[in-house]
């Protein structure tokens, strides 16, 4: 047995490791070593709990044996999962997260001398506040994860789910959770804590199903946040250092990573928080699309306009992931590039369902790093850039955001495409992408619609080429 | 004057919140994804609350319904922190540089 000062300096040292963890995030180049920062902070973590507690009895046997066998659970679904399956990968984690940590509160609560928080029926007040906060935004983490799993996995519809009065429900829901946790430490009633979970429970559900599909990035990294702050609430209650860092850390990430993309796509964090956007309200751009001509090419003429183009920007976004054509799309780079053609990736910070999707998916197709290039980097090479190819990404192209101010993502940034001297936008139909609206790009003169699934159309033109 | 044991807990909880907004600015937005997976696995540090309130029963029952509680947040965080840092590396590993030609 170790004593508490020499554990709490261990623990000190595995929050440095995990903040160098995130540090070597920075580059490509040191990530690897930043996540073998992580793991060693983790395994000084564990040792020294197990060591605190010096109880080396048959429990210690189930423990070892609990983490054997959630660890093999864990690097069995690591190593099976296919990238294009992140975003509702990293959906489910935050989901146990959440859980965890309202089972750690639970036996808290239940237990609190094992954690020197008094005796249960007159437990510190402090204490309860911290765990009675943690196990509620543990549970919201919980359900709500659970409900962006469902969608992302495509279980539920992507569709946001609205009825009147929600934002009252919600408000009203939050507002009683707080008069709980204050009659909870008035009365220190059991009661009282089971009703706090069960209405952080039904919260996390009811906060998620409003938001649409198109909105996930901010959703996940929002969850994200706050698995953070149920940690860092357990962490007050434990009186333990390496989860109150761990817990900030992960929880200012997430709203970093919120910001990010909310900014990405010009909207408060708090209209997407409320929801509803993403429906198919598009009776306005329905009217008179029959009318406009849209020009729509082969695989053929596609291969055609790049091998003679000098430079070409490749633009994915979310169809590509459900097409799974990143490898196909390295292909026909590989064969642009022998054929002496320029070819960069443009990555709008929105594409995708998660911060950052596009890129792990060239990546796994291996594409090298330095040929991807954020909004920022590479928008002004659009007006030089002989072929923009457009796969699987709408909104983030759409011209309309610049000049229409009616419209619902006016404001947003975009993907400067239509600067290119062509462009070809493979699509499978004319249909609006995600914010519901007609994208102006598809009637351009220097258009080329290639109407098809966007892994056929690109194997098609490696073909011709 | 002595000062509340909570006071220095907070401290170092928004000193590292303030840690957190920089070192997350620095991240570059292509490994953000792995930002997420790692940030999952490190929280999972909780299994620490887990495994104390599996083994430190004060009586020497170990299946109580607190400890109960204790060894399922172990198989879930246990998960999360295989998962979590193993399909970072898996992530990370795909990030090649240009061949040099």
């Amino acid at each position: 047995m170790i004593s508490a000062d020499l554990s709490a300096i261990f623990y000190l040292i595995s929050g440095i490791l995990f903040i160098l963890a995130l540090r070597g995030l920075s580059s490509p180049a040191t990530s690897r070593q930043g996540n073998y920062f992580g793991m060693a902070g983790m395994v000084i973590a564990i040792i020294v709990t197990f060591l605190s507690i010096g109880n080396f009895s048959t429990g210690l046997i189930y423990v070892i044996l609990l983490l054997l066998i959630g660890g093999s659970i864990g690097a069995f679904i690591a190593f099976r999962i296919p990238m294009t399956a992140m975003p509702e990968l990293v959906a489910g984690f935050h989901s146990l997260v959440g859980l965890a940590a309202v089972f750690v509160a639970i036996s808290a609560f239940l237990k609190p001398e094992i954690f020197n928080l008094g005796i249960l029926g007159n437990i510190k007040i402090a204490s309860l506040i911290e765990m009675s906060l943690g196990a509620a935004i543990g549970a919201i983490t919980f359900t709500g994860s659970i409900i962006a799993f469902l969608k992302l996995r495509g279980i539920m519809s992507g569709s946001p789910i609205i009825f009147k009065g929600q934002h009252y429900l919600n408000l009203f829901l939050g507002l009683s959770l707080i008069i709980l946790i204050f009659y909870l430490c008035k009365t220190q009633s059991d009661f009282y804590f089971w009703r706090i979970i069960e209405i952080a429970l039904l919260l996390g559900i009811l906060l998620i199903i409003p938001i649409g599909g198109a909105d996930m990035p901010v959703v996940i990294s929002m969850l994200n946040s706050y698995s953070g702050w149920a940690a860092a609430g357990i962490g007050f209650t434990l009186e333990n250092t390496a989860l109150i860092i761990t817990g900030a850390l992960v929880g200012s990430s997430g709203a970093i990573l919120s910001y990010i993309m909310c900014k990405g796509m010009n909207r408060s964090f708090f209209s997407v928080i409320l929801g509803g956007f993403g429906g198919t309200d598009q009776s306005s751009s329905k009217k008179d699309k029959d009318q406009k001509p849209v020009k729509s090419g082969n695989a053929d003429d596609a291969a055609f306009l790049m091998k003679n183009a000098s430079s070409v920007i490749i633009v994915p976004g979310y169809g590509m992931a459900v097409a799974q054509a990143q490898h196909a799309l390295r292909e026909m780079v590989d064969t642009l590039k022998k054929n002496g053609v320029k070819v960069s990736y443009a990555i709008h910070p929105v594409a995708g369902r998660m911060p950052g999707h596009m890129n792990v998916l060239l990546a796994e197709a291996n594409v090298p790093y330095d040929e991807v290039f954020e909004l920022d980097e590479i928008n002004n090479d659009f007006a030089n850039c002989d072929v923009a190819y457009v796969i699987g990404a709408n909104d983030v192209t759409n011209p309309v955001a610049k000049t229409d101010p009616q419209s619902p993502i006016y404001g947003m940034p975009i993907l400067d495409v239509e600067k290119s001297k062509s462009v070809l936008f493979v699509k499978r139909s004319l249909s609006p992408g995600y914010a519901g609206i007609d994208n102006d790009l598809f009637y351009r003169d220097n258009t080329l619609m290639l109407f098809s699934d966007a892994k056929k159309m690109t194997e098609d033109i490696i073909k011709s080429l | 004057m002595e000062i509340d044991p909570f006071i220095f807990r907070l401290s170092i909880f928004i000193l590292s919140i303030f840690v957190g907004y920089y070192v997350v600015w620095s991240v570059t937005p292509s490994l953000h994804t792995p930002l997420m997976s790692v940030t999952n696995a490190i929280s999972s540090v909780i299994i620490v609350g887990a495994i104390i309130a599996s083994l430190s029963s004060v009586s020497e029952k170990i299946f109580e319904i607190s400890n109960i509680f204790g060894f399922l947040a172990i198989i879930l965080a246990a998960v999360n922190i295989f998962g979590g840092f193993l399909v970072t590396q898996r992530m990370l590993q795909m990030y090649k540089k240009k061949k040099k030609k």
